[in-house]
């Protein structure tokens, strides 16, 4: 509970992060860039969690506890996001998502 | 019941033989597997000369009837608690009856064939297929129930049909092949309908309950009716059709005189002593059930055969092909032998038929053998089935000719040769029954006598062809046989046969008429009489009478253009009144139906797999705007 901040800016704050990650996930080209924005998808989620947590029922650890599972989920994918991206490297020479397209009909 | 067990091997044992000869048959030398064939089967001979013996030998029970004996029935399928198929061994008079002619014929056709297809290619397969139609045929003979001879019914059709088409390098081999397994065939889907029904009401496959005496078994079948006439009637004509498809009779008949295309022995074996007096056998196994379904389908029995005699005997007389007269002449024969079932009645004197029928069924395989391995010794000696390129061959065929001459004699019907026996107790059952029938079978006596003498004149006596090199005597393997079965051909008739079979299988006793021996050795000696007039010396008498006859001769000589009917039928009714149209709807309403559901499918999936573009943000832009349409969705038009 923050002092003279309500749940709503809380919320608008979380939902403008979330959809910045949307928009950089479908118009970037660069693949580390377009991780960048999927972190930014995660993070938005997560603050929702704290903060329904925080203002909703802050008897319980619930919330929080799931921002944390989050966090580490996202550090695991974020790993194995970057070990595609280099390899992907090595073999096209480039982290243009335009060129990956191979996987088609 | 004890003491039979071995007839099992009566079955098995040429099974075996096939299985070592057929397997082997490219590895041993083609002598080895005449020996081993000829051995098997002189064993078989040995051990149903045995079961004859201790069958007839032993006293009769107490009732006077032969015992019905099932040494083994093994449980094959079962169906339900009822409803059971066995495979066994069943021994009666008629089984035993067959089982010797079965065995006698067989090892007789062995022997001549080790002399007759010496050298020839495929010596080894020709063993091998003997041996297993001897397996189908005594399966056949000994079984116990009606499935268990449709089993081997089916096995002899198969055996036949490979060794008909023995020469398979000839086209006329493979079409008589062909044209008898399908004919035989299409009569057997009768005979399986029939069965089908039969045990439907009955509930049982088995012969001892289907000729219970009481008629339990039956009555369901007797009592339902199907276009007025019993299902029980129905059912046995079916069973006829089949018996009347194996057995050559008019209007199935069509296969037989193809079915010459392959080597003598053979014929002489399975289209002349066995294979076809299947039909008659079946009919004689379940004759007890014909006789309590009433008159119809003994009528038809009586009808087909005495039509078959006549319509056979006609043709005949007309053939050049030596091999065919005697084809269209076991034709009749098989005829009389069905129509003499025909009229019998059960029991006691009525049942004249019955045996007569059995009797003839057993001095015809024997001359009739004869015959056949008469001629392939002709054959052998002159390398032509044509009367017209035989002549005089009495010089140089002693042996042959004297055998020959018995077995004309003996078909012919004179005292006291066999046929002379059978053929009159025939008349006499006919005679007392049905006088139209009698009136046909002794007509087809005197043609009997005139078509054999015929050949016989033709070939032992007229004019002497200009032969390629000079005839021989066959060797002793050939004239072996032609002797022990010219012994049979003479003394078979002295068999007290009423003794032994009879329809009710109480003794009977058989004494002959003196009228209708008469009677019926006048025309045999009329017909006799006329062929020596005619073919005796070379003259041209027949070609006068043959054209003075005009279309009828000409009718007989094209076999009444039953071949050419079946012909029209098939081709014009059956394949482009039928086929046709049936095919062009499963082409292309069947098929069409399936190919456009096949078409469309491709035709979408080429329009939409564009949508698989393999970019990734095109799918998470479909992706986001489906999550938020389903957001839109949820909130302001279902309202949760």
């Amino acid at each position: 509970m923050i002092p003279g901040v309500s749940l709503i800016e809380i919320l608008t704050v979380s939902t403008l992060m979330f959809f910045i990650g949307v928009y950089g996930f479908l118009t970037r080209k660069n693949l580390i860039t377009i991780l960048m924005s999927l972190e930014l998808m995660l993070n938005g989620a997560a603050i929702n969690f704290v903060a329904f947590n925080k203002y909703l029922y802050p008897g319980q650890p619930n919330g929080q506890l799931f921002a944390l599972f989050l966090i580490a989920v996202a550090a695991c994918e974020v790993a194995l996001a970057i070990a595609i991206v280099i390899n992907l490297y090595r073999k096209i020479k480039a982290v243009d998502v335009e060129q990956v397209n191979t996987l088609k009909h | 019941m004890e003491g039979y067990a071995y007839t099992i091997w009566i079955i098995l044992l040429p099974f075996l033989v096939f299985l070592v000869t057929g397997v082997l048959s490219l590895r041993i030398r083609p002598q080895l597997a005449g020996w081993i064939g000829t051995a098997g089967i002189l064993v078989t001979l040995v051990l149903s000369l045995l079961t004859a013996w201790n069958y007839f030998s032993a006293a009769l029970p107490a009732d006077g009837g032969w015992p019905t004996v099932i040494p083994v029935n093994y449980t094959w399928l079962r169906f339900s608690d009822t409803l059971v198929v066995h495979m066994g061994v069943l021994l009666d008079p008629i089984s035993i009856m067959m089982l010797l002619v079965v065995s006698i014929v067989s090892s007789m056709v062995h022997i001549y064939s080790l002399g007759y297809m010496k050298d020839e290619p495929g010596f080894a397969r020709y063993f091998a297929f003997l041996s297993l139609f001897s397996f189908s045929m005594y399966g056949l003979v000994l079984a116990t129930n009606l499935f268990q001879i449709y089993f081997f019914w089916e096995l002899v059709g198969v055996s036949s049909y490979l060794l008909i088409g023995f020469y398979y390098d000839r086209p006329s081999a493979v079409a008589a092949a062909k044209k008898a397994f399908i004919v035989t065939r299409f009569a057997d889907f009768g005979f399986l309908v029939g069965i089908l029904l039969l045990s439907w009401y009955s509930g049982t496959f088995d012969f001892l309950a289907l000729n219970n005496p009481d008629g339990a078994a039956i009555a369901g079948a007797a009592s339902a009716t199907f276009m007025g006439a019993s299902v029980l009637t129905w059912a046995l004509v079916l069973i006829f059709m089949g018996g009347a498809g194996k057995s050559a009779m008019f209007p199935l008949h069509i296969w037989l005189p193809d079915a010459m295309e392959g080597p003598t022995p053979v014929s002489a074996l399975i289209h002349a002593a066995t294979m076809v007096v299947a039909g008659v056998y079946l009919v004689a196994r379940l004759f007890p059930v014909y006789h309590m379904s009433g008159g119809a389908a003994l009528e038809v029995v009586a009808w087909t055969g005495a039509i078959t005699a006549l319509f056979a005997a006609l043709i005949a007389i007309t053939q050049e092909d030596i091999k065919r007269v005697l084809a269209y002449s076991t034709m009749s024969q098989i005829g009389y032998m069905m129509l003499s079932l025909g009229v019998s009645g059960y029991g006691g004197e009525e049942g004249l038929g019955y045996t007569a029928s059995m009797f003839h069924l057993f001095t015809h395989a024997m001359f009739k053998a004869l015959l056949f391995l008469g001629a392939g010794a002709v054959i052998h000696a002159v390398h032509s089935n044509v009367m017209g390129d035989m002549g005089g061959l009495r010089k140089y065929l002693p042996i042959t000719h004297a055998a020959f001459l018995v077995a004309c004699l003996a078909i012919a019907g004179i005292p006291p040769l066999s046929g002379f026996f059978s053929k009159d107790e025939i008349l006499a059952a006919a005679l007392h029954h049905n006088p139209a029938i009698y009136g046909i079978a002794l007509l087809v006596a005197g043609l009997t006598a005139l078509y054999m003498f015929r050949l016989y004149f033709r070939v032992f006596w007229g004019e002497e062809k200009a032969y390629a090199h000079k005839p021989h005597e066959a060797p002793l393997v050939m004239w072996g046989p032609l002797m022990v079965l010219a012994a049979l051909s003479v003394v078979g008739g002295f068999i007290p046969f009423g003794h032994y079979v009879s329809s009710d299988r109480q003794v009977m006793a058989m004494h002959p008429e003196m009228s209708i021996a008469v009677t019926a050795s006048v025309v045999s000696i009329a017909g006799i009489l006329l062929a020596m007039w005619l073919y005796r010396r070379p003259s041209a008498l027949p070609a006068q009478i043959a054209g003075s006859l005009g279309s009828l001769y000409q009718s007989a000589k094209n076999k009444f253009y039953i071949d050419e009917i079946y012909m029209g039928v098939t081709k014009k009714i059956l394949f482009a009144g039928i086929a046709t149209p049936v095919a062009w709807f499963d082409r292309h309403i069947v098929d069409g139906t399936m190919n456009a559901i096949a078409n469309l499918t491709a035709r979408i999936s080429s329009v939409i797999k564009g949508l698989q573009s393999g970019h990734v943000q095109q799918y998470a832009v479909g992706f986001v705007v489906g999550v938020l349409g389903l957001v839109v969705i949820f909130i302001y038009w279902l309202k949760f």
